[in-house]
C-alpha cells in the first residue's frame, strides 16, 4: 500500500526520477528528493525503532532531523537520520536496536519489567560487586542502543577549511535569508548556513503565500553574492567567534569541518516544536504538526487515515487545513485555547488506535497531531555567554543578554507578522555587516604594524532594532498523565518526579542522574519539558528551575567530521627509503618516524661494541649559532662554563629551567671563531630553539646572536665501534683522523665520501669510539650507502634507537625525560662539576646554588640480584618490608654486552650510596632485591673504549 | 580559541602561539631572596581585570611580545610593545 499523495505544489521530490532501496530487507521504492523517512511512510512502513530501555516499537515523531526515534543503519553506516537522509538509488537501510527483528522484539520484555528500569537503574545496579564490571559492561552493551560498526570500513575522504567571513547566518530561513541579503547589501562577506537541504525554514511546508515569500528571498539571496552552505550545521561558537560548521554537502568530501573566523555571528535557527507529555505520547502515529505539514506538503506523503489534533497556536490550526486538503478524517480538533486536553493516546502494542480526551470521550484515530509550543533552540546564544530567560506568557525562553558580535533574529527573538520579522532580520543584517567592519577597524588598530589602519575609526554601531512582539501561547507541557519526556533515552516524566523526590532536583544534577536531555537530540525536544516537570514537582515556576546550559556540539557531530584531514606532518630523515627497503621497524619518536631496530637490537649492540655501526642520529636537534656573543648565549644556557671552548673543541653541557629542573642535554661545538653548532636532544629541539630565543629577545636584546635551526638541514649519522676510525678514514681524505690530531670531543670539517661542508664529531653515546657525521641532507643517502658499502669487510651493520638505548644505559647515560622528571633538579644528577655557580648568571643559578645545599635524590646504577630479572621501568623501590618509596627504576634492560639486567633508578639519598640493599616491586607484586653500583655506568666505567 | 593580535602578523589563532602567562620581571639572580624567585617563578596575580601577559609567537614571527588583556571580556588593548620579562618557563 502506498500513502503517496497527488502533486503538491510545494512538493521537494522529483517524480520522473523514481528510486528503489532495501527496508529491513525488503525492497521498496521513491522518488529523488525524499528523506528516508518520507519513503517509509509512504511505503506505510510506520514503526521504524524500538526505543532505548523498554523497546517499545516507535514511528516518525517529528520526521526530520531532530527525530529521536528515527536512527537507521544505512550500509556501514550506523545512526542515520532518517529524517534527514535523503534516499540514493540502491541503498540498503536497516533498523537498530532491535533483536531479532523489528516486528517481534525480545527485549521488548524489558517493557513488562519497566518499572525496574527508573531512573539511576544503572548507578544502582550495577556498582558492586566492581569484580562484575567487565561483565556488566557486556550486558549493557547488548542492550545499548545504536547501529554496527564495521571496523572494516574505508575511510572517507573528510576535509577541513579554514575561512575569514565578516558575517556567519546560522540558519537559512525567511530571517537569516533577510539578514544575509541586507549584510550583503553593505558589502559584508556572508557565509549563510541551513541545516537542512534546502534554504526556506518553516517557508517550505507552508502555504500559497509561503511559497511566493521563499521564491523572492531565495531569488535575493542566490544573486547577493551570499556563500550559501546548505545541509551543513553551525555546531560550535567559540571565543571570538570561532565557528565550527560541518557541510555534508561538499562535492567530493564526505563531510567537511569548516573553521570560521566570524567578526559577526547572526543566530537565525527559529524554533523547533515542543512534544506533549501524556500516556501513550510515543505510539506510532502521535505525530507533532510540523511532522505531518512536512510530510504532506514537501513529500506528498499522507501521514493517516483518521486524525485528532491537539492545538494551541496557528500552526497547529493550519495542519488541519492541510490534513482536510488531502483527505485525511480530521475526527475532533481538541482546542488547548478554550481548556480542552487529551489524556491517552490508546492502541495495541504496534499503533495509535484511539485518543481518550479530558471529557471523557474516546476517538477514534490513526493519527494524533500534537501543536503545542516551541522550543528556542538557544544553544549558540548559550555558547557565547547568554543564560535565556523564561517568558511565561508565550511559554517559552528567550535570549537575555546583549553580545557585541552575536545577534539573534527570527522566532527566537520573538513573533509578529511577516512583515514584522523581516524588517527585524534586515535591521539585524545591517548591524551585523556594521558591526563587522568597526569589529575589523578594532583589530587593525591593535596590529597596526601588520595591518596599517585605514581611516578614522568608525562609531561602534549600536542595536537600534525594534524588538519584536512576543505572541500569548498556552503553557502546554504535561497533561494530567505521565508519558514519555525524552524519546531518545526513553525517560518517562514519572522517572523525572521520582528522581527529583530523591534529591535530584536541581536540574543540572536531574539531567545527569535521568540522562534526560541527553540523547542524540541535545535536549532540542526534552530540555524545556523537563524543566517544566521538574518545575512541578518543586512547586515552583520554570523561570524558578531554570534551564540547563546548552554546550557544543548543536547537533551531533560525526567523529570523521572532527578527525578530517591530518595536517600534521611526519618527519623522515633522507636515510628514511633505505631504513624501509632494509626491514627496519619504525618507531614514532616525538614527530619523527625513525628505526628501533634492524630485526635483532641485541645482536646490533654486539656487533657494535665488536666491529662498527652505524645509527641515524638525523633528529638529533641542531642549531647554528653564530655571532660574537654566543658564549654568552652558551654561559646563560647551560650550568657548565664556554667561555675558553676553543675553536675545533666539544663540549657537554646540561640546561636547566629558571625552576633548576633538567631541560635538556647535549654538546656545542666551536666551528669558527663565531660560529658554533649546538646539539639538543630529539625531543628538545623545538623547545631549546624558543628557550634561547626567549634569552636573545627579552632579557638580552643587545647580544648579537643569530639561532638557526638546521635539524632537518643536516643527516646525522654516528658511526660507533672499535672500528670506527678504519672505516670512517675510508671515506674521509681532507682530515686527519689520527687519534693525537683528532681527540676525543673535538670537531672537524671536512668531505665525506665526495660531499663537501660534513661536519664530523669525535662524540658518542654509546660509549664506543665514534664520530658523529652532520652530512647535508640532500647528500644523507649517499653517505649512509657509502660507509656500509666501504665497511662491508669491516663487519659494518646499522643499528637503531633501541640498541643505542641499550648501550647508553650500559654506560650508564641517562636520558632526559626517560631518567629525569619535571621535580629532577641538576644536582641528581651525580655531575656538581658541570654547576658552576660561580658564573655571574644563568638560567636557574639561585635553585641550583640552594639545591646544592639540600639533599635530593641521586640518580644511580642499579643491578639486580638475579641477573635474569629486569624490572619494569617506573617500578618502585621501597624500605625492605615496608611500602615506604625510596625511589623507583627509571631505565632497565638485558645487556646483552654483560648479558645481565642493568638499571638506572632515582633514589633518596639514604639509599644512594654504593653497595645499598634495594627491595624493588615488580608489576606482578613480588619483590626482588638489588643493589646500588659504585659507578654510574654499568660497562667500561674508566671510558677507556670511546678514547680509542 | 582566542584571537590574538600579533603585532607583526596581525590577528592569528591562540593554537599558533605559546601563552606564557602573567608576564614577571626576572628578578636579580644574584640578590633575590628564595621567596622573591619562587614569587616570579609561580605566583600570579590573577585579577578578573587588565592583566599584562606573555606571548611567543611560535607558527608565526616567533617574536616575544606582550599584550594587555582584559580577563573578564578576553578584550585586548594598547598596541603591544616588543616584549620583555617572559621567563621562567621553557
Ligand atoms: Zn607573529
Amino acid at each position: 500500500m502506498t500513502r503517496r499523495l497527488p502533486a503538491q505544489a510545494g512538493e521537494v521530490i522529483n517524480r520522473s526520477t523514481p528510486l528503489s532501496f532495501k527496508w529491513d530487507g525488503g525492497n521498496l521504492s521513491a522518488f529523488e528528493g525524499d528523506t528516508i523517512a518520507s519513503a517509509l511512510l509512504a511505503n506505510d512502513k510506520r514503526i521504524v525503532s524500538r526505543s532505548m530501555k523498554y523497546h517499545r516499537p516507535r514511528g516518525y515523531l517529528t520526521a526530520d532531523f531532530w527525530d529521536p526515534n528515527g536512527f537507521v543503519q544505512v550500509g556501514d553506516d550506523p545512526n542515520v537520520r532518517s529524517g534527514h537522509r535523503l534516499v540514493e538509488n540502491g541503498m540498503t537501510i536497516d533498523p537498530q536496536n532491535v533483536w531479532p527483528s523489528l516486528d517481534y522484539d525480545m527485549k521488548a520484555a524489558n517493557g513488562l519489567v519497566g518499572r525496574f528500569l527508573t531512573a539511576g537503574f544503572y548507578y544502582k545496579t550495577f556498582i558492586k560487586p566492581q569484580a562484575m564490571w567487565p561483565v556488566y559492561e557486556k550486558v549493557l552493551a547488548r542492550f545499548a542502543p545504536g547501529g554496527t560498526v564495521d571496523l572494516d570500513t574505508p575511510h572517507g575522504y573528510h576535509d577541513k577549511r579554514y575561512a575569514h567571513p565578516d558575517v556567519v547566518v546560522a540558519g537559512g530561513g525567511p530571517a537569516g535569508m533577510a539578514a544575509a541579503i541586507s549584510a550583503a547589501s553593505l558589502g559584508a562577506r556572508v557565509m549563510l548556513v541551513e541545516h537542512e537541504h534546502a534554504l526556506g525554514g518553516h517557508l517550505r511546508w507552508g502555504n500559497a503565500e509561503d511559497r511566493r515569500l521563499l521564491d523572492e528571498l531565495r531569488g535575493k539571496v542566490e544573486g547577493a553574492g551570499v556563500e550559501i552552505l546548505t545541509n551543513s550545521t553551525v555546531t560550535g561558537r567559540y571565543e571570538d567567534n570561532w565557528t565550527a560548521i560541518v557541510q555534508r554537502s561538499h562535492p567530493i568530501a564526505v563531510e567537511r569541518l569548516i573553521k570560521a573566523r566570524a567578526k559577526v555571528l547572526v543566530v537565525a535557527p527559529g524554533l523547533i516544536e515542543r512534544p506533549y507529555v501524556f500516556t501513550g505520547n510515543d505510539k506510532p502515529g502521535v505525530m507533532l504538526s510540523g511532522a505531518v505539514r512536512r510530510l504532506i506538503n514537501m513529500y506528498a506523503v499522507k501521514p493517516g487515515e483518521r486524525a485528532v489534533v491537539f492545538t494551541g497556536n496557528a500552526d497547529g490550526d493550519a495542519a488541519i487545513v492541510d490534513l482536510e486538503r488531502v483527505g485525511v478524517t480530521v475526527a475532533r480538533v481538541v482546542d488547548a485555547r478554550q481548556g480542552e486536553n487529551i489524556v491517552v493516546a490508546k492502541g495495541g502494542a504496534k499503533a495509535l488506535d484511539s485518543v481518550e480526551l479530558s471529557d471523557g470521550s474516546v476517538i477514534e484515530a490513526d493519527l494524533l497531531v500534537t501543536a503545542v509550543g516551541w522550543t528556542a533552540p538557544t544553544s549558540l546564544l548559550n555558547m557565547a555567554g547568554d543564560r535565556p530567560v523564561y517568558h511565561a506568557g508565550s511559554a517559552r525562553f528567550y535570549p537575555s543578554a546583549e553580545i557585541h558580535n552575536v545577534l539573534a533574529t527570527g522566532g527566537i527573538a520573538g513573533d509578529g507578522d511577516a512583515d514584522q520579522l523581516l524588517a527585524h532580520a534586515e535591521a539585524t543584517g545591517r548591524l551585523a555587516a556594521n558591526r563587522a567592519a568597526a569589529v575589523a577597524h578594532r583589530v587593525q588598530d591593535l596590529t597596526a604594524r601588520a595591518l596599517p589602519v585605514q581611516g578614522p575609526e568608525p562609531t561602534w554601531p549600536e542595536d537600534d532594532r525594534q524588538s519584536l512582539p512576543r505572541d500569548s501561547h498556552p503553557a502546554l507541557f504535561r497533561s494530567t498523565t505521565h508519558g514519555i519526556v525524552d524519546y531518545s533515552e526513553d525517560v518517562d516524566s514519572k522517572d523525572l518526579v521520582a528522581a527529583a523526590k530523591e534529591g535530584y532536583d536541581s536540574v543540572e544534577l536531574l539531567k545527569r542522574y535521568t540522562t534526560a536531555t541527553m540523547g542524540p537530540s541535545q535536549g532540542k525536544l526534552e530540555t524545556v519539558n523537563t524543566v517544566a516537570v521538574l518545575a512541578e514537582a518543586r512547586g515552583e515556576t520554570i523561570q524558578e528551575v531554570g534551564t540547563t546550559v546548552w554546550r557544543p556540539p548543536y547537533a551531533p557531530i560525526t567523529l570523521g567530521a572532527l578527525g578530517g584531514r591530518v595536517f600534521e606532518p611526519v618527519r623522515v630523515s633522507s636515510i628514511q627509503s633505505w631504513h624501509e627497503a632494509n626491514g627496519a621497524t619504525p618507531i614514532l619518536a616525538g614527530a619523527w618516524v625513525r628505526p628501533d631496530h634492524y630485526g635483532d637490537p641485541a645482536a646490533e649492540v654486539t656487533n657494535t661494541r665488536t666491529n662498527v655501526g652505524i645509527i641515524d642520529v638525523t633528529p638529533l636537534g641542531k642549531l647554528d649559532l653564530q655571532g660574537p656573543d654566543v658564549p654568552k648565549l652558551l654561559n646563560h644556557l647551560y650550568t657548565n662554563k664556554w667561555s675558553q671552548l676553543p675553536v675545533g673543541s666539544v663540549r657537554y653541557g646540561i640546561m636547566c629551567a629558571e625552576d633548576g629542573v633538567v631541560l635538556d642535554d647535549g654538546v656545542t661545538g666551536r666551528l669558527s671563531d663565531n660560529r658554533y653548532l649546538m646539539t639538543t636532544t630529539s625531543s628538545g629541539a623545538a623547545t631549546i630553539w624558543e628557550w634561547a630565543e626567549n634569552w636573545l629577545q627579552t632579557e638580552h636584546p643587545d647580544w648579537q646572536v643569530h639561532v638557526t635551526p638546521v635539524t632537518s638541514g643536516f643527516t646525522s649519522i654516528n658511526v660507533a665501534g672499535p672500528k670506527s676510525r678504519a672505516l670512517v678514514s675510508r671515506l674521509v681524505d681532507n682530515v686527519d683522523l689520527g687519534p693525537d690530531a683528532f681527540d676525543y670531543m673535538q670537531v672537524r670539517s671536512g668531505t665525506v665520501a665526495g660531499v663537501p661542508n660534513c661536519f664530523m664529531w669525535r662524540i658518542g653515546f654509546t660509549g664506543e669510539l665514534s664520530f658523529e657525521l652532520h652530512v647535508p641532507s640532500g647528500h644523507g643517502l649517499h653517505v649512509w650507502t657509502a660507509l656500509l658499502e666501504m665497511g662491508n669487510d669491516l663487519g659494518v651493520k646499522p643499528f637503531g634507537l633501541e640498541a643505542q638505548r641499550i648501550m647508553r644505559l650500559e654506560k650508564g647515560h641517562f636520558i632526559v625525560g626517560q631518567d629525569t622528571d619535571g621535580l629532577t633538579k641538576a644536582p641528581s644528577l651525580g655531575m656538581n662539576g658541570l654547576i658552576k655557580l660561580d658564573k655571574d648568571d644563568f638560567a636557574g643559578k639561585p635553585e641550583l646554588a640552594w639545591a646544592m645545599e639540600q639533599s635530593l635524590p641521586s640518580l644511580v646504577a642499579i643491578q639486580t640480584t638475579d641477573p635474569a630479572e629486569v624490572p619494569t621501568e617506573a617500578s618502585q623501590i621501597v624500605r625492605a618490608g615496608t611500602n615506604e618509596i625510596l625511589g623507583r627504576i627509571t631505565s632497565s634492560r638485558m645487556s646483552p654486552t654483560l648479558d645481565r639486567s642493568i638499571c638506572l633508578g632515582q633514589v633518596l639519598p639514604e639509599a644512594a650510596p654504593a653497595g645499598t640493599e634495594l627491595t624493588i616491586v615488580m608489576i606482578d607484586g613480588r619483590r626482588i632485591t638489588a643493589r646500588v653500583m659504585e659507578h654510574q655506568a654499568h660497562f667500561d666505567p674508566e671510558g677507556q673504549r670511546l678514547r680509542g | 580559541m582566542l584571537l590574538v593580535p600579533c603585532p607583526n602578523c596581525g590577528p592569528r589563532n591562540s593554537a599558533d602561539l605559546r601563552y606564557f602567562g602573567e608576564s614577571h620581571e626576572r628578578p636579580n639572580p644574584a640578590s633575590a631572596s628564595p621567596h622573591e624567585w619562587r614569587s616570579y617563578l609561580y605566583l600570579e596575580d590573577n585579577p578578573a581585570d587588565w592583566l599584562k601577559e606573555s606571548w611567543f609567537c611560535r607558527s608565526g614571527c616567533r617574536r616575544y611580545f606582550t599584550l594587555e588583556r582584559h580577563t573578564g571580556t578576553n578584550e585586548f588593548r594598547s598596541p603591544p610593545m616588543p616584549g620583555n620579562k617572559v621567563g621562567g618557563k621553557a
